[in-house]
């Protein structure tokens, strides 16, 4: 996919298991709602084929749409409309549409049914349009970032309605770039970065099974130029370093105890002020940071 | 309160229900608009009350009474204002807060937004067609009995302009779309032969009858001053709807 001479996603496939929920996790700007949005037959891609329940999303619009359901990453209501309004103008352009009142009380949205939709604050603008998604009882649900700009308790109930929909056979495709989104939801995550996919794996093969762990080193002054070879040498085989600017450094692998010790003592050894050293289990973020070199949340 | 029960059971609503579920919106979201109802309802009778009024202290060289001459042509200028000035801003406003795009992935198809634009717009000039008409034998309108002809004028009226309005809104930023349909509106309302006929304008005349503005008022007009059907009038609005869909099916984007 491209938008004039930028490549918004290359190369990328995958594939998703019907009642499951699959995570598409990556920074801002990799190109998830691009990938979205070619499932859902808004952009045509210039290569390469896509297939949804065994539909062409462009040429078979027509017969795929009754069958998926679409959040958008924002928008998508008239700004003077009610939020009940709205929810009850997209359950009938379905034939069987959820019971409203029901859908409402379960999002929450029922003491702000009477507001217009300018006037709702952004999380529950977001819970609407996971309810206009839902409400044609689809088989397949694309949400875009669900959570973004949820408080708490909003979050929890979004997960535990997507985890629901899962129990009763609907497929769920997400975007997000929270970490602890994908890895409490998902069956499966591809994390994709500048519109390739860089991993893909249930959560507990992507963080290795919690047996690996993390060493982060952040120091007040740059690192000398060799940092990252001569701590790798001092902590030995099966780690990996990665500088990941001049004032700090991830360690990743096997790693426990002793290993800080060991880097401690390479501190010492090299005339290098500790600003913090902190050991911690191997996240998604840490999958993220060892295959791009950035952090994944800004 | 039911359960909820999410197990897939997809399908897109009857095709007919589906349209008459956008029309009652768009009729809807159009009436709660002070604005867009100040455009459809109140200049309109402002206009026809001023016309008409105005029309004991000056000479407007009418070939009949004012208020006959008057009333059809408010009624052009409601269609007008409601099938080009409020549809276009309506449809920029939808653009930008993706509105369009959200009912895009809906299972309403675009024939059907179509048609559902369209519905509320005749929910509308119905209402307005009322309000004038009403505002109008108040003041001792006498129509001839053109009903078939005024019908006519108001469809063909409506799709030209439609075509039209969809055009602007969808080649401009909401913004510009709701400034260039205000002074589109405006300047055909004051100089395009729609409250008063080509005759008036002097030589200007031959130019406004090719508009679609003079057309509208003039088809409106033959029907309810002679009961005919300006079978030219309504020739012109059709070349205008057709050009306004060509250029709208080239140029439209959804989002």
């Amino acid at each position: 996919m491209r938008y004039g001479d930028k490549v918004a996603v290359d190369g990328l496939s995958l594939t998703v298991d019907r009642a499951t929920i699959t995570a598409v996790l990556g920074p801002n700007g990799a190109g998830k709602t691009t990938t979205l949005e070619t499932a859902e037959g808004y952009r045509r891609p210039q290569a390469g084929s896509v297939r949804v329940l065994g539909l062409d999303p462009v040429a078979d619009r027509r017969a795929l749409l009754p069958r998926i359901g679409v959040m958008l990453q924002g928008g998508g209501a008239w700004s003077g409309v009610r939020a009940d309004e709205m929810l009850r103008h997209v359950s009938r352009l379905h034939a069987h549409p959820l019971d409203l009142e029901a859908l409402s009380h379960r999002l929450g949205l029922g003491e702000c049914g009477r507001t217009p939709y300018r006037r709702l604050s952004g999380g529950q603008q977001q819970r609407l349009g996971l309810a206009m998604a839902l409400v044609g009882r689809p088989e397949i649900a694309f949400v875009d970032e669900p959570t973004a700009g949820m408080d708490p308790a909003a979050r929890r109930t979004t997960w535990e309605l997507l985890e629901e929909l899962r129990g009763a056979g609907v497929t769920v495709v997400l975007t997000t770039h929270y970490m602890d989104e994908a890895e409490r939801l998902a069956d499966r995550i591809h994390i994709i970065d500048h519109g390739r996919l860089i991993a893909s794996g249930t959560p507990l093969e992507l963080t290795r099974g919690g047996h690996e762990a993390t060493i982060r080193l952040v120091v007040t002054k740059p690192f000398p130029a060799d940092a990252p070879g001569s701590l790798r040498r001092a902590l030995g085989d099966g780690v990996e370093v990665t500088l990941l600017d001049e004032l700090s450094i991830v360690v990743t692998g096997p790693a426990d105890a002793s290993s800080l010790a060991v880097v401690s003592r390479w501190c010492e050894a090299n005339d290098v002020l500790p600003e913090s050293l902190t050991l911690g289990q191997r996240t998604l973020e840490d999958v993220f940071l060892e295959l791009t070199g950035r952090e994944m949340v800004s | 309160m039911t359960a909820l029960d999410l197990s897939p059971r997809p399908g897109a609503a009857p095709f007919p229900r589906m349209v008459a579920a956008q029309a009652a919106m768009e009729a809807r979201l159009m009436l709660r608009n002070g604005e867009q109802l100040l455009l459809a309802v109140v200049i309109p009778v402002i206009v026809l009350i001023g016309g008409v009024e105005g029309a004991k202290h000056v000479d407007l060289g009418l070939s009949h009474r004012p208020v006959d001459v008057l009333t059809p042509g408010v009624i052009a200028l409601a269609v007008m204002s409601t099938a080009f000035t409020s549809l276009a801003i309506a449809t920029g406003f939808e653009r930008r807060y993706g509105v369009i795009k959200r009912l895009g992935s809906s299972p309403l198809p675009r024939s059907g937004l179509l048609a559902g634009k369209v519905g509320g717009l005749f929910v509308i000039e119905v209402f307005q067609v009322a309000v004038v008409g009403v505002v109008g034998l108040l003041l001792g309108w006498d129509p001839a009995k053109g009903v078939g002809g005024t019908l006519l004028g108001v469809l063909l009226g409506t799709f030209a302009f439609a075509a039209l309005g969809l055009f602007v809104a969808g080649i401009l930023r909401a913004e510009a779309t709701l400034a260039a349909a205000n002074l589109i509106y405006l300047l055909l309302m004051a100089a395009g032969a729609v409250v008063l006929p080509s005759s008036s304008y002097g030589a200007f005349g031959h130019v406004t009858e090719w508009l679609p503005s003079g057309a509208l008022g003039g088809a409106i007009r033959s029907a309810c001053l002679d009961g005919g059907v300006g079978w030219r009038d309504l020739g012109v609005l059709f070349g205008w709807g057709v050009l306004g869909t060509i250029l709208t099916a080239r140029t439209f984007r959804w989002e």
